[in-house]
């Protein structure tokens, strides 16, 4: 605030302590999140959790539900729901699976077809959302049924029966796209520093933890670049403006259709890179791939802080949302828990989270 | 007297089976607040649909700076110098008060794919503009959901002058104020009047229209019942003439000259 506009206070405005300030920030509740879950498991895990190797451990799930729980977070701000992005990780994998095995095509081609198919469906789900006026949620639950019983039957139909396709990783070997969307990353940093004897290495010398995962490199790319989009951009504007109330954005002259249809494209170009990345990374793919993953990057978006009813969020709250998620699933394996306690901690963070939203966001309107 | 700067003649706006407006003629020139009154349901907010581009009229011409006009959307009739509070207000309450004033014209800097909305700038102009308007803000960021009814329509009416409307259309802005908020809003009308832009006031409410009108123009049930410019009609005769005359003098007496 510029001290032009304190000179012109209204004496009946309190000055703004920064801890309220603070409060009304949407992403404030995941923050806490990882906070009070880093605390329970310094106390419970054994040590190695939070070593390299073991942030790393719980980094690459957070980081692949990440990417789809930024894109979820950004289409809850718009004011929709897309429920078909864990059946889209399935399509779009055996997709590509087929493009790289049975095509024989190569990353350049393969990728972008793959990613533009996926585009495409988003937006005939967005087309299909404004078209009938139905709410996202019904429209995309048929997605998730339509697009998983449809990778089972290519799968089937591609390999001659087998819900599973392998040899995916023979095919794109050697790759000059391969290391963007799989393996590790700066791996000469990593020998560089276990040289340096910063990072823990073999006895051999070679370091621990051979790299960065890619696909936590990409989380934190998308991380960023959403924050930017919403927060410094006009097109960030409209997105809150579309979620907020689209008819009087329409009013205000924002293209609310485009900006719809534009996010449905988004969770499910998403979908499609995840998609990529698990694939390669497994060699294979079959139909059970993103299993679940629509609920879990929803719940992520709203741990981090969006409101079910649209316009209001964040996408570093989805961030950190998912390293929740990461850290939990794997978290629980260092400690003496049983690991089914997983699901019963969902739920819990789930109720929470809502709860909790629902008094930020009355902070921020006032409470009215 | 100068030409309108907008005429819109015999509209006619149907709903399916329903005759929201049956030849509805209407004027405005620049710097006048001309007001348009009428009973629920009495098409106005139709009528002034028609005007801002959210409905093409069933039939009838607009004719706007001499030109015959259609608009394709809000935004057209916006970019033509159109613009629109509209009753259920186009603010979002969950946006911050600078979101909200540059909401779909956001002005930016830099080149290509760094062009960002520029924040800083957009803070500095929403608060020098609710200056102006008597509203001191409590920062920039402050969400529109924690302003009073009064606020919020001064913040629509401010940003709508701040781009260069040459016609304000206020649909019921002082239907759900209290008294001082309503006289905020009335000599923020008669600020803008004499900035030269032409206000169409809509009210239910006979004092405040012949508070700020220098026109009076009585819509029922779809149908214009004439204009009266200011001084030849008074208030009594206005809203006998909203309620369709007869049954309210009756109704009156019954109250007691109350309403
Ligand atoms: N979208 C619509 N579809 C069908 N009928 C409509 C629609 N909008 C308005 N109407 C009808 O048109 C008529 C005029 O409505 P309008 O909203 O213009 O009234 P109004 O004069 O603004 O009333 P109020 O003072 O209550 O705001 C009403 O009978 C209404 O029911
Ligand atoms: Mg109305």
């Amino acid at each position: 605030m510029s001290t032009d506009t304190l000179a012109h206070s209204d004496e009946r405005i309190k000055a703004e302590p920064f801890l309220t300030k603070l409060m009304k920030r949407p992403e404030l509740g995941a923050i806490g999140g990882v906070v009070l879950v880093t605390i329970f498991f310094m106390i419970t895990a054994d040590s190695t959790m939070f070593t390299l190797s073991g942030v790393m451990n719980f980094m690459t799930p957070a980081a692949q539900l990440g990417i789809l729980g930024i894109a979820a977070a950004m289409l809850m701000i718009g004011g929709e729901f897309d429920l078909s992005i864990g059946s889209m990780v399935a399509f779009a994998g055996m997709v590509f699976g087929v493009f790289v095995v049975n095509v024989g095509m190569p990353l350049v081609i393969a990728i972008p077809l793959t990613l533009a198919l996926a585009a495409a469906l988003g937006a005939t789900n967005g087309m299909i959302v404004l078209r009938t006026g139905l709410p996202s949620f019904i429209v995309t639950l048929a997605g998730l049924f339509v697009l998983r019983g449809a990778a089972l039957v290519g799968l089937k139909l591609f390999t001659g029966g087998s819900t599973q396709l392998r040899g995916i990783r023979e095919a794109v070997e050697g790759d000059f796209l391969a290391p963007i969307f799989s393996g590790d990353a700066f791996g000469f940093l990593m020998r560089w520093l276990a040289e340096a004897g910063i990072v823990d290495s073999f006895k051999s010398g070679v370091p621990k933890v051979p790299g960065i995962p890619v696909e936590i490199l990409w989380f934190i790319a998308f991380a960023a670049i959403a924050t930017y989009i919403l927060l410094r951009t006009p097109i960030g504007n409209w997105i809150f403006a579309t979620g907020g109330d689209s008819l009087a954005a329409q009013n205000s002259g924002v293209p609310v259709r485009r900006v719809k249809i534009s996010l449905f494209m988004l969770t499910a170009t998403a979908a499609a890179i995840v998609a990529i990345i698990t694939v390669i990374d497994a060699g294979s793919t079959d139909a059970r791939r993103g299993f679940m993953k629509e609920f879990e990057a929803i719940i992520a978006a709203v741990i981090g802080g969006c409101l079910l009813t649209g316009g209001y969020g964040s996408a570093i709250g989805a961030f950190f949302g998912a390293i929740i998620f990461g850290m939990v699933t794997i978290g629980l394996t260092y400690t003496k828990f049983d690991q089914d306690w997983f699901q019963v901690f969902l739920g819990a963070m789930l109720l929470l989270a809502v709860i909790f939203n629902n008094v930020i966001r009355r902070r921020v309107t006032g409470e009215r | 007297m100068s030409a309108p700067i907008i005429h819109m003649e015999n509209i006619k706006k149907h709903y399916g089976n329903v005759i929201a407006l049956n030849g509805v003629t209407f004027d405005l020139r620049a710097g006048e607040c001309h007001c348009l009154l009428g009973d629920n349901g009495a098409g106005k907010s139709t009528f002034i649909k028609t005007m801002s581009g959210v409905h093409k009229p069933t039939e009838g011409s607009i004719t706007f700076e001499g030109k015959p006009l259609s608009f394709g959307s809000p935004r057209d009739a916006m970019e033509a110098g159109i613009a629109t509070v509209f009753q259920d207000l186009a603010m979002i309450p969950l946006m911050s008060v600078t979101r909200n004033f540059f909401m779909g014209r956001e002005p930016t800097k830099g080149r290509s794919i760094f062009k960002r909305f520029d924040i800083e700038t957009a803070n500095e102009i929403t608060m020098a503009e609710m200056r102006k308007m008597g509203i001191n803000l409590r920062g920039p960021d402050q969400a529109v959901g924690t302003l009073s009814g009064g606020e919020r329509q001064t913040v629509a009416i401010a940003r709508a002058v701040y781009f260069g409307a040459k016609v304000l259309i206020l649909d019921e802005p002082t239907s759900a104020l209290g008294v001082r908020q309503t006289a905020n809003v009335l000599s923020t009308i008669n600020r803008v009047r004499e900035q030269g832009i032409g206000v169409v006031f809509i009210s239910h409410n006979v004092r405040h229209a012949m508070a700020v009108g220098d026109r009076f123009t009585v819509l029922n049930r779809g149908q214009t019942l004439g204009t009266a410019t200011r001084g030849e009609i008074n208030a009594a005769q206005l809203q006998d003439l909203m309620a369709g005359g007869q049954e309210m003098a009756a109704l009156e007496g019954s109250l007691g000259g109350t309403i």
